[in-house]
């Protein structure tokens, strides 16, 4: 054997075990897609079929008649919006005063920040809700949105890690010609951390989209409802109709794959950075 | 004179930027947590005025066969899903860090699930562990394996909820590639020099320098395994017979079903003991098998 058929031989090898691997994590996807496509009797076949003969369709307006799924959609539309907004210009401004200025008790609220990163999230759930039920918020988005206009530890650090990296020299020279730290924040930091930016504004639309427990805990009517919350009250009324489930499922994860296709580099960077699971 | 203007100045500034973070901190996480511990030592459902009554939630606690039974599953489930992930995103990444065509397409495929939403991801899996017509069971009987009935069985929905999670497994492999490319080439080369085979370089180069970052995830892994609460509450409600009531589950039943919001804080204060001294453990085991430069 010549040392091209060996190299030939070895990538062959290579791409066979990565296959291996990517089938066992890309078949359930392609299941779910495939299974959304079938009526209940081509469901129920040993051994299954991968493409549908013929292509069922029907299961995907059939969604919409039985569940006001345009409904969820508008609602996690109103709360993305709320809390992209709000994490940007909230989580923005505040890493730039941990990244750039100084002051007394700077150091000490920051460990402060960072500590509550590590408190389990189940500490604060129960007062919280509490909070929110006293003063009237229960069956609104408000719980679900407001509190992003204050501000997220873990993309306050991730922002602050970047708006380090800007040399000073910029900063200095726009103090000097008397230029407020409001315009330096605006017109110098925004703009060059627009990368930074964008991933957390990718990890909050990802977070709102996947949010169960926070849509569970506080919208109680039907037309309130969340696409995951939304999406749960569908299993527990079509539980058995297989075709019906993994169309609306497809559809929820959708916009998620094509938003992660458009933004693959921001996304791998910010899993990265953060060690955010996604 | 005007030096202290100037540094007064930056510090009005300063407290103005994080004003956001400052108030909500003390209305969304400080005040809260406060509360909790406060809470955390009543008889509080809501409704009523919350009575003070000492230890006595956390000694209930104790006495609780419940509350043993989900510290129970949520460490079964650590101890086999960390593990495992670390392996299997451990073993991707290295296959995954090589000079080979399509290298992008299958870096894709191997993330993909991990971005699938949890609700969705959850109706999914139980799709896939049904135990006549699932994908899972339906591979099994292709070799001639009759499936477990996986969530409808006491002694499989656990080991079924931590297969789904290894699916999920992609942000991992993504750490680890970065951390492996992060290696520098120099290394291997001098290793190469020195006579290493690639088996050597591997054990004595890629590991070491890949220790932080297996650190990292098993401590970020851990604090996530004892919050899992969307799959078991989707997919098995805690059943069946309470084989997959985690930690997270039983804390929100005894909140939000049974309203017992002083003994739920009590949960949540012994979670983040729990949580935080496994941490410190785990740093402390660190200096022991953790390369640092």
């Amino acid at each position: 054997m010549n040392k091209r058929t060996k190299t030939i031989l070895n990538q062959i090898i290579r791409h066979i075990i990565l296959a291996i691997i990517g089938s066992l994590f890309i078949l359930p996807l392609l299941w779910m897609v495939s299974t959304s496509l079938k009526t209940n009797r081509q469901i129920f076949v040993f051994p299954p079929q991968w493409i549908p003969n013929p292509i069922i369709w029907r299961n995907y307006p059939d969604v919409f008649d039985y569940a006001p799924f345009l409904l969820y959609f508008k609602n996690t539309a109103i709360i993305e919006v709320a809390c992209i907004t709000g994490i940007f210009i909230s989580c923005s401004l505040v890493a730039y005063g941990f990244a750039r200025l100084n002051a007394p008790g700077k150091n000490f609220l920051f460990l402060l920040m960072l500590s509550t990163m590590m408190l389990p999230y189940q500490v604060w759930m129960i007062p919280l809700y509490i909070l929110f039920t006293k003063i009237g918020w229960i069956n609104t988005f408000y719980p679900l949105t407001i509190p992003a206009f204050f501000g997220s530890p873990l993309y306050i650090f991730l922002l602050r890690q970047f708006f380090m990296t800007i040399p000073h020299e910029l900063e200095d020279a726009a103090r000097i010609d008397g230029c407020s730290y409001f315009r330096i924040y605006w017109q110098i930091i925004l703009p060059l951390t627009k990368p930074a930016l964008a991933t957390v504004m990718i990890f909050t639309f990802m977070g709102v989209w996947n949010d169960f427990l926070g849509p569970l805990l506080y919208l109680q009517s039907p037309d309130k409802y969340t696409l995951a919350v939304g999406l749960q009250v569908f299993l527990s009324q079509h539980g058995a109709d297989w075709g019906l489930l993994m169309a609306a499922s497809t559809m929820v994860v959708l916009p998620v794959i094509v938003i992660f296709f458009f933004t693959q580099k921001q996304f791998i960077q910010g899993i990265v950075l953060t060690g955010l699971k996604g | 004179m005007e030096q202290s203007r100037l540094k007064r100045q930056e510090s009005i500034a300063f407290y103005s930027f994080i004003s956001p973070w400052l108030i909500g901190f003390i209305f969304f996480t400080g005040g809260p947590i406060i509360a909790s511990l406060y809470f955390s030592l009543t008889n509080y459902n809501v409704v009523s005025k919350p009575e003070f009554t000492g230890f006595s939630n956390y000694i209930n606690l104790f006495n609780d066969p419940l509350f043993w039974t989900s510290l129970y599953n949520t460490i079964y489930y650590a101890i086999f899903f960390i593990p495992l992930g670390i392996l299997i995103a451990f073993v991707s990444a290295i296959m995954l860090n090589q000079e080979i065509k399509g290298l992008a397409l299958y870096r894709t495929i191997y993330y993909l699930p991990s971005i699938v939403p949890a609700v969705a991801n959850a109706i999914l899996w139980i799709w896939l562990l049904n135990p006549q017509w699932g994908l899972i069971n339906t591979g099994l009987r292709l070799i001639r394996i009759e499936g477990p009935g996986w969530l409808s069985s006491e002694q499989w929905a656990k080991p079924g909820i931590i297969l789904m999670s290894l699916w999920g497994v992609g942000s991992w492999i993504i750490i680890y590639l970065a951390g492996l490319q992060g290696v520098p080439e120099q290394l291997y080369e001098a290793a190469e020099i020195d006579g290493a085979t690639k088996f050597q370089r591997f054990i004595y180069v890629t590991v070491p320098l890949m220790t932080p970052t297996i650190f990292f995830t098993l401590v970020t892994g851990l604090i996530g395994a004892f919050q899992v609460f969307t799959q078991a509450y989707i997919m098995t409600n805690g059943g069946p017979v309470n084989s997959t009531l985690f930690y997270a589950l039983y804390l929100f039943r005894n909140a939000f079903n049974y309203l017992k919001m002083g003994y739920a804080s009590s949960m949540a204060w012994i979670l983040f003991l729990i949580i935080l001294s496994l941490t410190i453990i785990q740093f402390k085991l660190a200096r022991k098998w953790v390369f640092y430069e």
